[in-house]
């Protein structure tokens, strides 16, 4: 009891020690520098706020059809009214919540399926490696949208599932990408001296391992959210997505379909949203991989 | 390198075998009984044990899988449920389409990729670089489907400069008439592959331009374009060679919206109205065609790229 105590106390000064010394204030410095961080963070913080005060400050409900039928944008309507006779502005701002929660969810767990498969393949190597990265590989085989579109084919729509087919398809991203990172670092001098003093494989690989491997996994989670948004949109659009009765901007698009001649404006706000949204989450990524200083990343599939 | 050939050729029939094999194990995780979806309001008992015959359903996993594999490898892979035509001469009427679309959409990519990216790298940190970087940003975080749908308001409904929707045969109706249609919806999936490939032909060229050799090549009174063509972009190519081969899925995942946009009847539109139809034989048949040509372009990627570096010789 009391020997392990001490030998718990040794790892942690250890590795206190040992670990790579964080440079916080230069970090925070690089931070600033990156005007793509401020951007991203200012859009990514406004579209927050929508998503959770939207319901509060929408002009009508999203439900709510008693306006006129394809209604050019004006100051009661800025974005116009939808082929029911629904105020656009309104729907759109109800469905910053949706993409929000379908990409953030999917990138989530992604992560959490991804990092625990990259984790063990890099730690452990051998076999349990080669396993898990040829069912990556088999993963990596089918282009996103093919994947995602197949899942849904096969095990239905709705949100659930939606998630779930966005979150496999982007699994090997992350599973490649810690993988990398574990492999680099479980060889350097801190996760050795862990070993060394007979740490754990559980306690290195979480209190040694993935601190040091926030830095990509934030990286990554930013993008896989904003491609998670562009995965769900183009799932709705096809009518394989969420649900057509909740608003969302991809069913906003799919409705503004046959109306393109007449009503322009149902096919560009909600994509407006998109863009910004995505446009959102890629810079503050990429500004935070070049203040973090991170490796290249996979962007897209 | 024949070494080497060989064993990337054997990796990707590996992985062939694998996309198939889990292709044949998507049907059956269908929740429910997928005969039953199939049929829908048309269920009766004796449909469903006929459709179960006719799908080979009735059949034990074990000799499903054997009659799946022998059917894939003479090129048999079963029939549509909802028009009876066969999956293979399905794919047969789309995947040209789906393939001019691709070949478009490429050819604009990197028409857009090269200039631009060179250009930003030389006016490195000028407002041509940032916005060459910003307009990048954008073409990545846009839905490929909204900005075809962007580019019929503008260029078909206001404009009148090109036909909105469908497709013409090039053997048929002429080149004029074939490209004419190909360009919205080309540029509406070729932006996003643009978009990364130029940054990776800026960040290329930016390397390789301060690197010695290029000193020496100016130094010996090379002219700057000559440097730039004959010397630099050579080897800043490498990377991109690879991040065109890699994002080639990014193309074929385009088409899939983008060919329900414009109305073209690809393998992505029939993917997608067979999936409406619980027309499972042909979901199947069409995701495995696409992660077999995905598998194969990929490897096709990895030949030229040890064939344009010449310092690449895998053992």
């Amino acid at each position: 009891m009391r020997d392990a105590s001490i030998a718990a106390d040794i790892q942690t000064l250890a590795a206190g020690d040992l670990q790579p010394p964080r440079s916080r204030s230069r970090f925070w410095t690089r931070l600033r520098s990156e005007r793509k961080v401020l951007i991203g963070l200012v859009l990514l913080g406004a579209f927050a706020i929508l998503a959770i005060i939207g319901p509060w400050i929408s002009p009508y409900g999203p439900d709510d059809n008693d306006f006129g039928l394809l209604m050019e944008p004006s100051w009661r309507h800025p974005m116009g009214t939808d082929s029911y006779g629904r105020d656009l502005f309104s729907r759109v701002l109800i469905g910053t919540r949706v993409s929000f929660s379908v990409g953030l969810l999917a990138a989530l767990l992604a992560l959490a399926i991804g990092g625990l498969a990259g984790m063990i393949a890099g730690f452990y190597g051998g076999k349990i490696d080669s396993v898990i990265m040829r069912f990556v590989e088999l993963l990596w085989s089918f282009p996103v949208i093919v994947l995602a579109v197949g899942m849904v084919a096969f095990f239905g729509a709705g949100f659930r599932n939606v998630v779930v087919a966005i979150a496999v398809a982007y699994i090997d991203d992350f599973a490649r990408i810690i993988r990398a990172e574990v492999l680099s670092l479980r060889e350097q001098d801190f996760s050795l001296a862990a070993r060394a003093i007979g740490a754990r494989d559980r306690r290195i690989l979480s209190r040694h391992l993935l601190p040091n491997m926030v830095a990509p996994i934030i990286v990554q989670f930013t993008f896989a959210v904003g491609l998670g948004i562009l995965t769900e949109s183009t799932l709705t659009y096809l009518g394989l997505g969420v649900n057509p009765s909740t608003p969302t901007w991809g069913l906003a698009l799919n409705e503004g379909r046959d109306f393109i001649r007449q009503a322009w404006w149902i096919s560009v706000f909600p994509g407006l949203a998109i863009v910004t949204t995505v446009l959102a989450l890629n810079l503050f990524g990429d500004g935070l991989r070049d203040a973090l200083d991170v490796r290249s990343v996979s962007e897209s599939r | 390198m024949a070494r080497y050939l060989i064993r990337r050729l054997i990796h990707s029939a590996f992985l062939i075998w694998g996309v198939a094999t889990l292709v044949f194990f998507a049907i059956r995780l269908v929740p429910g009984d997928p005969v039953v979806q199939m049929l829908g309001p048309e269920y009766t008992p004796e449909a469903a044990d006929a459709m179960r015959q006719k799908l080979g359903l009735d059949e034990s996993i074990g000799s499903q899988y054997v009659k799946w594999m022998g059917d894939l490898l003479r090129g048999d892979m079963g029939s549509s449920i909802a028009t009876n035509e066969t999956v293979v001469d399905a794919i047969r009427t789309g995947l040209p389409k789906t393939l001019s679309l691709s070949l478009v959409a490429f050819i604009i990519g990197v028409g857009i990729a090269l200039p631009t990216g060179i250009l930003a790298a030389l006016k490195r940190n000028t407002w041509i670089d940032y916005l060459a970087s910003l307009i990048a940003f954008i073409g990545v975080s846009m839905p490929g489907f909204w900005l075809g749908i962007l580019l019929i308001i503008v260029f078909s409904v206001n404009l009148g400069w090109f036909p909105a929707l469908g497709y013409a045969e090039l053997r048929d109706d002429g080149f004029r008439a074939w490209i004419e249609r190909l360009i919205l919806p080309g540029i509406a999936i070729g932006t996003a592959y643009a978009a990364i490939l130029m940054r990776f032909v800026r960040a290329g060229l930016l390397e390789t331009m301060s690197s010695d050799y290029i000193r020496t090549a100016r130094a010996k009174g090379v002219a700057e374009p000559g440097v730039i063509a004959r010397h630099a972009m050579r080897n800043a190519l490498i990377p991109v060679v690879t991040v065109m081969g890699i994002q080639l899925a990014l193309l074929l995942s385009g088409t899939v919206a983008v060919e329900m946009v414009f109305s073209i009847r690809g393998i992505g539109r029939i993917l997608i109205g067979a999936i409406f139809d619980r027309d499972y034989p042909m979901v199947q048949g069409i995701v495995l065609l696409i992660a077999v040509i995905f598998v194969l372009a990929n490897l096709a990627v990895d030949i030229l790229y040890t064939a344009i570096d010449p310092r690449i010789r895998y053992a």
